[in-house]
Formats: C-alpha cells, sequence, structure tokens
C-alpha cells in the first residue's frame, strides 16, 4: 500500500488540509474558552488575542452560582442566574432515564418483531417503519397539548413520558441486529427447555452488546442535546434541563450587549458531558458511526 | 443484507413446520413498546390530523372549520417562504456537508487511520445545538465577533453575519456545516473502508493519480452510503430549529423563518393550534414525498461492488 514512501508535495498538501479541518472543527470550542476566561468588563477591549490579558475564573464562579448577585453585576453580568447544578442534575435525570428505560424496552419490542411469530406482526412493524418517516414536530404539537391536559407541564414525567417507553428508530435498529443472530444458538437453548425470556435475557442480549451500547450512546446524545421539548414543557426552574436554561439565560440578558463572558461559560460548562463521552467511549462513538453506516 | 433475508426465510419455515405462533409471548414483550407507540405516536397522528380541521388557540373548544386552514395556507405567503427558506438552507447546508464530508473521508482514507483523529473531528456533531448556536452566535457578532476581527486584518468592513438579511441563512447554514461535517465525513469513510485495498493497488499499478482514483474508483464504489448519508443530512436539515430559534428567531425579515420555526411560531407564538398542525400535517406530506423519491434512487443507487 505503501506507493509514497517519501513525503510528496500531494501528501503534504493532504496532510495540512486534515489538520486545518481539525482546527476548524476545535477552534470554536477553544474560543469559547477563550471567551470565557475573560473578564467580562475588559471584554469590549480585550477580545482579539490567543489569550485573554487578565485570564479569570469569575464567569464560571458566577454562572455556578458561587459568588453572590452583587459580586456577579460587578464582573459583567446581567442579573440573569443559572442554577447549574440543578439544571445539570435535571439534564442527567432526563438524559438516564430515557436511555436506559427505552434502550431496554425496544431491545424487548426489537426482539419480538424479529424472532416472535404472532398476527399482525408485518402490518405492525409497518407501521413502525411508516412513523420513522413522519417528522416530530407533527407529533410534537398534540403531545404538548396531551401533557398539558394531564396536568404534567414542568413535571418530570411530562418531560419524559414521550420517549420514555420507545421511538420507532431504536425498535428498528435493534430488530435488524437481531435478525443477525444465528437461529441456532437460541435453538440449543430451546431445545434445553429454556423459555423466551431466558434466552432473550441470557442468550441474545450478552450476545447484541455493541449495538445495544451504540444504540444507548445515540439516544443519551440526542437527549442530552433534546431542545425544542423540554423548553416547552418542562421550562420551570425546578425542571429545566441545561439547553433549555441557556436558551432562556441568553434571553434574560440584554439584546443590545449580551453577557458573553457569562454564556460562554456556560456554553463552556455544559459541553464538559460531551468531552466526558469522547474520553471514555471514544472507539465506540466512531465505531457506532461505521456500524450506522454499513446499514446503508 | 444477506443474513437478514435469510433469517426471515428460515423464520417462516420455522413457523410454518411449528403451525402456531408465540402470541402470548410476543404480548409480554411488546406490550411497553405498543404502549409508547399508541399513546405517543398514534393517538397524537389521529389529534394532529382533526386540530388541522379546526380553529383553536388552546384555551376554548376547537371548532371544526373542515379545510379553512388548508385554503389559507395555499394562499400564505409565509408558508411559502419558508419552504423557499428551507429548501435554500437544506441545499447550502448538505451541500457543504456532503462536499467537506467526502474530501475528509478521501483524506483520512488515504492518510491515517488514527483514532484520535476521527474522534476529534466527530467533537462538534456531539456539541448541543443550542450551545453551538451561542457559540456561533459570538463567532459571528457584528461588532466583537472573531470572524469580524479576521476581515478587519484583512482590511475589509465589518459584516453583520446574523443581522443581515443575505447573510443570515448562509450563516446558518455554515454553523450546522460545521456541527454535521464531521460526522459525515466518518460515514463515508466507513464505506470507503469497505472498499477492496486491491482495487487501490491495481489503480496504482496503472499509474492513476490521486485524484482520479477517487473520482473513478472510490466515488462509484461508495455509492450506497452515500446515498445514506445523503438521506441522514437531508431529514436533519429539514428539522432545523434549535440554531434559528437561538440566533435568528426567523430574521430578519423572514429571511430564516424556516418551516419548523414557522411551525412553532403558529403554535406556540400566536396559539394558532389548528393552523400549525397544517402546516405540519402538510410538511409530512412533503417530506413523504421527498423520501419516496430517495427510496427509488437509493435502490438504483447499488454499489458496483456487488
Amino acid at each position: 500500500m505503501s506507493r509514497n514512501t517519501r513525503p510528496s508535495i500531494g501528501r503534504v498538501v493532504a496532510w495540512a488540509c486534515l489538520i486545518a479541518a481539525v482546527v476548524i472543527s476545535l477552534f470554536p470550542l477553544y474560543w469559547m474558552l477563550r471567551t470565557a476566561i475573560t473578564p467580562g468588563r475588559e471584554l469590549a477591549a480585550d477580545n482579539a488575542g490567543l489569550l485573554p490579558d487578565n485570564p479569570t475564573l469569575i464567569n464560571f464562579e458566577r454562572v455556578l452560582g458561587l459568588v453572590g448577585r452583587e459580586e456577579a453585576r460587578a464582573a459583567g453580568g446581567s442579573g440573569a442566574e443559572l442554577d447549574f447544578f440543578l439544571y445539570l442534575r435535571n439534564s442527567v435525570v432526563y438524559t438516564g432515564l430515557i436511555t436506559v428505560v427505552q434502550t431496554l424496552l425496544c431491545a424487548m419490542g426489537g426482539y419480538a418483531f424479529a424472532r416472535l411469530r404472532f398476527r399482525g406482526r408485518d402490518a405492525l412493524f409497518g407501521l413502525f417503519v411508516a412513523a420513522l418517516m413522519v417528522p416530530p414536530i407533527f407529533t410534537l404539537l398534540p403531545n404538548f397539548v396531551l401533557v398539558k391536559e394531564l396536568g404534567w407541564l414542568n413535571t418530570y414525567q411530562g418531560l419524559v413520558a414521550p420517549s420514555l417507553l420507545m421511538t420507532p428508530f431504536a425498535v428498528f435498529f435493534l430488530r435488524q441486529f437481531f435478525l443477525g443472530i444465528p437461529r441456532e444458538v437460541e435453538q440449543a437453548a430451546l431445545i434445553d427447555g429454556a423459555g423466551r425470556w431466558t434466552i432473550f435475557w441470557r442468550v441474545v442480549l450478552p450476545m447484541t452488546k455493541g449495538p445495544l451500547l451504540t444504540l444507548a450512546l445515540t439516544t443519551a446524545v440526542w437527549t442530552w442535546n433534546d431542545y425544542l421539548w423540554p423548553l416547552l414543557v418542562a421550562p420551570g426552574e425546578e425542571t429545566r434541563v441545561l439547553t433549555a436554561a441557556l436558551g432562556i439565560f441568553l434571553r434574560q440578558s440584554p439584546n443590545t450587549s449580551p453577557d458573553w463572558t457569562g454564556l460562554m461559560a456556560g456554553s463552556a460548562l455544559s459541553v464538559v458531558p460531551v468531552l466526558l463521552l469522547v474520553v471514555f467511549f471514544g472507539r465506540r462513538l466512531v465505531d457506532s458511526i461505521q456500524f450506522s453506516g454499513m446499514k446503508g | 443484507m444477506t443474513a437478514m433475508t435469510l433469517a426471515k426465510s428460515a423464520t417462516r419455515a420455522r413457523a410454518r413446520r411449528r403451525g402456531h405462533g408465540d402470541g402470548r409471548t410476543a404480548l409480554g414483550f411488546l406490550a411497553p413498546v405498543f404502549l409508547g407507540f399508541a399513546v405517543f405516536y398514534l393517538y397524537p397522528a389521529v389529534r394532529g390530523a382533526w386540530y388541522s380541521l379546526t380553529d383553536w388557540n388552546l384555551l376554548s373548544e376547537p371548532r371544526f372549520v373542515g379545510l379553512d386552514n388548508y385554503a389559507t395556507l395555499v394562499g400564505d405567503p409565509l408558508f411559502w417562504n419558508s419552504l423557499k427558506v428551507t429548501a435554500y438552507y437544506v441545499v447550502l447546508t448538505v451541500g457543504m456537508q456532503i462536499l467537506g464530508g467526502l474530501l475528509l473521508a478521501a483524506l483520512l482514507h488515504r492518510l491515517t487511520r488514527s483514532l484520535v483523529l476521527r474522534s476529534l473531528l466527530l467533537v462538534p456533531w456531539l456539541v448541543p445545538s443550542v450551545t453551538t448556536a451561542l457559540l456561533w452566535m459570538w463567532l459571528l457578532d457584528a461588532n466583537l465577533g472573531f470572524f469580524n476581527h479576521l476581515l478587519t486584518a484583512a482590511g475589509l468592513d465589518n459584516q453583520g453575519f446574523l443581522t443581515s438579511p443575505d447573510l443570515a441563512l448562509p450563516s446558518v447554514a455554515t454553523i450546522n456545516a460545521w456541527s454535521g461535517t464531521g460526522y459525515t465525513a466518518l460515514l463515508l469513510y466507513a464505506g470507503m473502508l469497505l472498499v477492496p485495498p486491491q482495487i487501490y493497488e491495481a489503480a496504482a499499478i496503472d499509474g492513476t493519480g490521486e485524484v482520479r482514483t477517487f473520482l473513478s474508483v472510490t466515488l462509484p464504489l461508495i455509492r450506497p452510503i452515500l446515498a445514506f448519508a445523503l438521506v441522514v443530512s437531508l431529514i436533519s436539515s429539514f428539522q432545523l430549529f434549535d440554531t434559528v430559534a437561538v440566533t435568528t428567531k426567523g430574521g430578519p425579515v423572514n429571511a430564516t423563518r424556516v418551516i419548523y420555526f414557522y411551525i412553532y411560531e403558529q403554535a406556540f407564538t400566536h396559539f394558532k393550534m389548528g393552523y400549525a398542525s397544517a402546516l405540519a400535517l402538510s410538511l409530512v406530506l412533503v417530506l413523504g414525498a421527498l423520501t419516496f423519491v430517495q427510496m427509488r434512487l437509493l435502490r438504483a443507487s447499488t454499489s458496483d461492488l456487488t
């Protein structure tokens, strides 16, 4: 494969392009951090260099509520507050609950569609596939009404309800993997007298750990990033998730001169969980894209 | 694909032999998923269709108005504008994502197998869209933004990237190209890995250049995955909401009022739930037609490998 043993001009240019792409990918995040450690009062004058003249952590302290309101104002705050740990907890509950419950229940559903035989299976599965094509906003409007009618606005149950039990995508995705498991494995267990439940838990799930983790990661990323639904049904202080909180924080800061240093500190904090995900599951995440790609 | 088909025919054959199904067991496995589907997908779909035939402000009782909402929609310049803006956005952002993704994937494929490099390229895709929007709003700020520093340094005038009617939509498209290109690149890269290395060796022996090899070997062989990446990118682009909601709120002068944002405004700013539902149902039909066409294209575009 090594047809270029010594660096040719083309190869150097190619590497330069690739490195440029990495820089473009990461530079905005660096700039976010750079702004977050700039004193708010100095931003108007000090916003061009690669590092601020007087780096500070005050912006993080004030979005985390570690300093008093007065001190925050003095540091360039708009008076808007970000009760970060509360919103972080809400985001973690929202993401965690949906990821775990949805993945498990959809695994059960996907298995039934892949392996069990029952009346109306293909019709029902067809309905699920059709639902894949429907843009979410169409069901979002009536779902909002439903949550409102149930009196679930600004509650956890209202927040998680629509996607807790299933998404058509998750069922569809896992069914494809269950179809790929050799039947012989299950047959042996069936002959030994094991029931479907035992087979599912003891044989099938352990064999599909990879796809399950892949799906769970994807679901976690999507749910963590979700904005419109949490903003609509749970904007209240007690149930507000991080993304909604950032949006509301922006709205509360004056239009003419947004509190950029505070906003960037909050934004930087909202990225931390994502970076942890990359650190712990980097290979898995990257491979997961390969997986979904193979389906095509 | 073959494994799937085999497994399927095996299911049928076995079921025929046994002569009865697993109805009871299936009920246990499917009950939670079915409950979720019935309550949060089927029921709202029926309700949505019904709302689209009513005049309803969320407070009083819905009043049946027949097809009035659809008549309004056909004559609503803002609806047509939102479709036009959405189409413009989709073309821009999907174009950037696919072209950028292809270039990056080809570079990765020919240069390195580094996992770290691929993870770094994926980072923008993992950043929450609200954070991405805030971050770029700051980078593109008309006064203090980084990009205007670059322009000033180059001796050019400051630009209101998100406040000028001409630049706002391309700016929003660029923001989402930033967040989606790495993901697209990794998808396409995965496709390129499936091409047997011998083909490249043959091309090298023939003395074919890199660009030529890419155009006449790689590109045709990854057609199915390219189509898949296109569909993924198209579908997500049609649902643009977060970036617009945070940065431009549809402005300036409707320049970024995409269909998703328009529906949201009708429902939750103007409380016209009936009209919003009619808009949403129309979007379902438009996307349904598009998906159908895409499916046809997907099926037509089988790789030359198989």
